[in-house]
């Protein structure tokens, strides 16, 4: 007995039993149920069941509103995976230049990322409302209705910023921690070589900031499928017309509010596949041709 | 020995209060704010009124939050004895059958005296069932009304005393206001769904759904598409967006329709009659005048009835025995004229029985208080028919969702008006059909 608990193969068990533990509980136990529950079909109350094997999964891809949903994420999270690293990487590339008052600059720029999603997402709303919002009504002067209630564009472009604009200060923070790890020796070699600007860093800073921007690259993609959530439903609560309705969205509203489980577990069981699917992806393809 | 005495004073307190412990029942609401204050006000009152038993609120959010709320609970067993829905819930709490205590059943079981011809029929037809009983008890139940800015009418050169009877009026009003400058926009309107599509129907007679809008069980099918008056007012709804006669205030209840009002951008409004306090509240510069919703005067029928909005209260089963005896109890206080009269004057709402409206009447309380019974007026205006007693759809906060979505598709252009409902028919059906496999 005492063995068991203090021996060489006890000991490791044990240590890892607490994390083990949550895993178990806040992950492994929900997926699980998640799993079940979409191979059935339940009143709200759960008073009738039945199991109806895969007709959820069927029905899903039989509805157009769910391939829409798929469509919307794929550009959702592209986009605010672009937008948020090419700026992230614009603003640190000028922070690298102005060293005296980096970390002034470094503590306004990170300063967003403190901020919650919903929060972020309760300001944009704000800014952005058709009836009351600044930006609608200076756009309106010079001649574009914004209205994000009703165009999709508008509405896209709307959760893109939002999402991003938090985004940009974590990209930020391991840009400048990539920048600074790049030696100034490599650039200074290159510049007394005739290399300009432009050519410099695109022939040495990119490539050499490669690891950097592949790290990013999943943990935006995460971010944008999983952590958007309270931005989506504080803006346009994934209208109009369902052009912002992202998975995760589309997961909480047909399961919460519309109380269809059934539906709303197997989209959870299809979103967890999307996900490993592309961090296998990402860590197994791309990672290969990521110049360390 | 000290923990022995502090034991002992422990066991002691318990054992007394266990002798003279009250029946506790917990009610889940969603009233915030005042309404919030209103309503802990009135249980304070019932729990002082008698010794027997204590009704516990606890706030729990907005509608569908509370609904989800206490669905999540009866599936863990923990639910609370009386939870208030809204009224789009109403398909779903009727179709759990073994999770909900009619209240005709509740009053009956309990030996306590119930007279369900006391209460507006307008109001309870909405929570009845085929056979005329009772299911849930009406708490806060409204009706869409017209609210109008009386001086920009008079800028306008229009009476200011004359709200437009129907939707010609209102057509020929907007364009007088806005050609005159009184206002830049003609009207606004809250919930698309509620307001200017079902009782839009109701209000012309003219159903949305087969079997009795749903009443007459889970093979229903909705038919918007075939409401001629809809698709009409729907493509007119439209061509004034366009034109900028009308505005939209968004999806849902519509947050950006009242500030439109308020800021007089807008010189109409529709919205709950429990709207009213925020309306009087927000309209500091102008004086607000009230009229019922303007009807299509080319349609037989029209104007018929108003259905309404706004919750009941459900009791859940799976309490012990002498819980519900409290909730009886509480449901007769509840529906008495005192506290029925002090409510809805208070917030808007409608009346629930009639001797809460008399005491209205005989308190001068509508005299005092202009416009508090356009609603009143407007929901009783016609005996209920098939179309407008109500609508008992499952599933229906989704379907609601779609109206909203086709609704923005009408507007941006991407569909017609007969498309956009065609399609509500369609994917709504589909959300029935899904709602009757799991619930049969």
């Amino acid at each position: 007995m005492k063995r068991a608990i203090f021996g060489h193969k006890g000991l490791p068990w044990l240590l890892l039993a607490p994390q083990l533990a949550i895993t178990l509980v806040f992950f492994i136990w929900p997926a699980g149920q998640a799993l079940w529950q979409s191979f059935l079909r339940q009143d709200a109350f759960g008073i009738k069941t039945t199991f109806i094997g895969l007709k959820n999964y069927q029905a899903l891809f039989a509805d157009s509103y769910y391939l829409n949903s798929m469509k919307v994420t794929a550009i959702f999270s592209v986009s605010v995976a672009l937008v948020s690293m090419v700026v992230a990487l614009l603003l640190a590339l000028a922070l690298d230049r102005t060293l005296k008052s980096s970390k002034f600059y470094t503590t306004l720029l990170v300063w967003p990322y403190a901020v919650a999603p919903v929060v972020a997402g309760i300001m944009w709303w704000f800014i952005f409302n058709p009836t009351i919002g600044i930006l609608p009504y200076l756009l309106d002067q010079i001649g574009y209705d914004w209205n994000h209630g009703l165009h999709s564009q508008d509405a896209m472009a709307l959760v893109v910023i939002a999402s991003s604009w938090k985004q940009i200060s974590y990209n930020f923070l391991f840009f400048v921690a990539g920048l600074q790890a790049i030696p100034m020796s490599l650039r200074e070699a290159a510049a007394i070589d005739g290399a300009g600007p432009v050519k410099r860093f695109f022939t040495i800073t990119f490539p050499l900031l490669s690891p950097t921007t592949f790290f990013l690259m999943v943990i935006n993609v995460v971010y944008t499928m999983f952590d958007t959530f309270g931005v989506i439903d504080a803006t346009t609560a994934g209208g109009p017309s369902q052009s912002t309705m992202i998975l995760v969205y589309k997961v909480y509203r047909d399961g919460q509010l519309g109380a269809n489980l059934g539906s709303s577990g197997a989209q959870s069981v299809i979103l967890m596949a999307i996900v490993v699917t592309l961090t296998i992806v990402q860590f197994r393809f791309i990672e290969r041709r990521v110049q360390y | 020995m000290m923990l022995k005495t502090t034991t002992a004073a422990i066991a002691l307190a318990a054992m007394a209060g266990a002798a003279d412990a009250k029946t506790e029942i917990q009610w889940w609401h969603a009233m915030g704010g005042e309404l919030g204050q209103k309503l802990e006000e009135i249980v304070a009152g019932y729990n002082a009124s008698q010794d027997e038993y204590t009704v516990i609120p606890t706030y729990k959010g907005s509608y569908p939050e509370t609904m989800t709320a206490a669905i999540a609970a009866f599936r863990a067993g923990e639910q609370p004895a009386v939870v208030q829905v809204f009224e789009v819930g109403t398909g779903t709490m009727m179709a759990a059958k073994g999770a909900i205590y009619p209240v005709y059943q509740l009053m009956a079981d309990m030996g306590e005296p119930f007279d369900p011809d006391a209460f507006l029929s307008a109001v309870v037809g909405y929570y009845t069932d085929t056979d005329g009983n009772m299911l849930s008890m009406p708490f806060n139940s409204s009706t869409p009304i017209l609210y109008y800015n009386k001086d920009v009418f008079e800028k306008a050169g229009l009476d200011r005393e004359t709200p437009p009877k129907t939707w010609g009026e209102l057509e020929e009003f907007s364009n007088k206001i806005m050609e005159s400058g009184a206002a830049p926009c003609g009207f606004t309107s809250g919930w698309i769904s509620w307001v200017q599509t079902e009782n839009f129907s109701a209000w012309h007679n003219q159903p949305i759904g087969t079997l009795e809008n749903g009443f007459g069980g889970l093979g229903t099918e909705l038919v918007f598409e075939k409401d001629e008056p809809l698709v009409r007012h729907w493509e007119n709804l439209k061509k004034w967006q366009d034109s900028g006669l009308f505005q939209y205030g968004g999806p849902v209840g519509g947050n950006d329709a009242p500030p439109k009002f308020y800021s007089q951008e807008c010189a109409m409004y529709m919205n709950s009659s429990a709207s009213r306090a925020g309306v009087v509240a927000n309209a500091k510069d102008f004086e607000v005048g009230y009229g019922m919703l303007p009807y299509y005067d080319d349609v037989e029928g029209a104007p018929q009835n108003t259905i309404i909005g706004g919750a009941t209260l459900w009791v859940l089963q799976g309490r012990p025995a002498e819980e519900y005896k409290a909730v009886a109890d509480f449901f007769s206080y509840l529906s008495s004229p005192e506290v029925q009269a002090d409510w809805h004057q208070f917030s808007g709402y409608l009346p629930i029985t009639q001797a809460a409206y008399d005491l209205g009447k005989s308190q001068g309380f509508y005299e005092k208080t202009p416009g508090a019974d356009v609603s009143i007026k407007q929901i009783t205006l016609n005996p209920p028919t098939e179309n407008s007693k109500g609508l008992r759809f499952g599933n229906f906060v989704q379907i609601r969702d779609i109206m909203d979505e086709e609704f923005q598709a009408l507007l941006s252009g991407s569909k017609t008006a007969a498309e956009a409902l065609k399609s509500v028919d369609e994917r709504g059906n589909q959300i029935l059909r899904e709602f009757q496999s799991a619930n049969e």
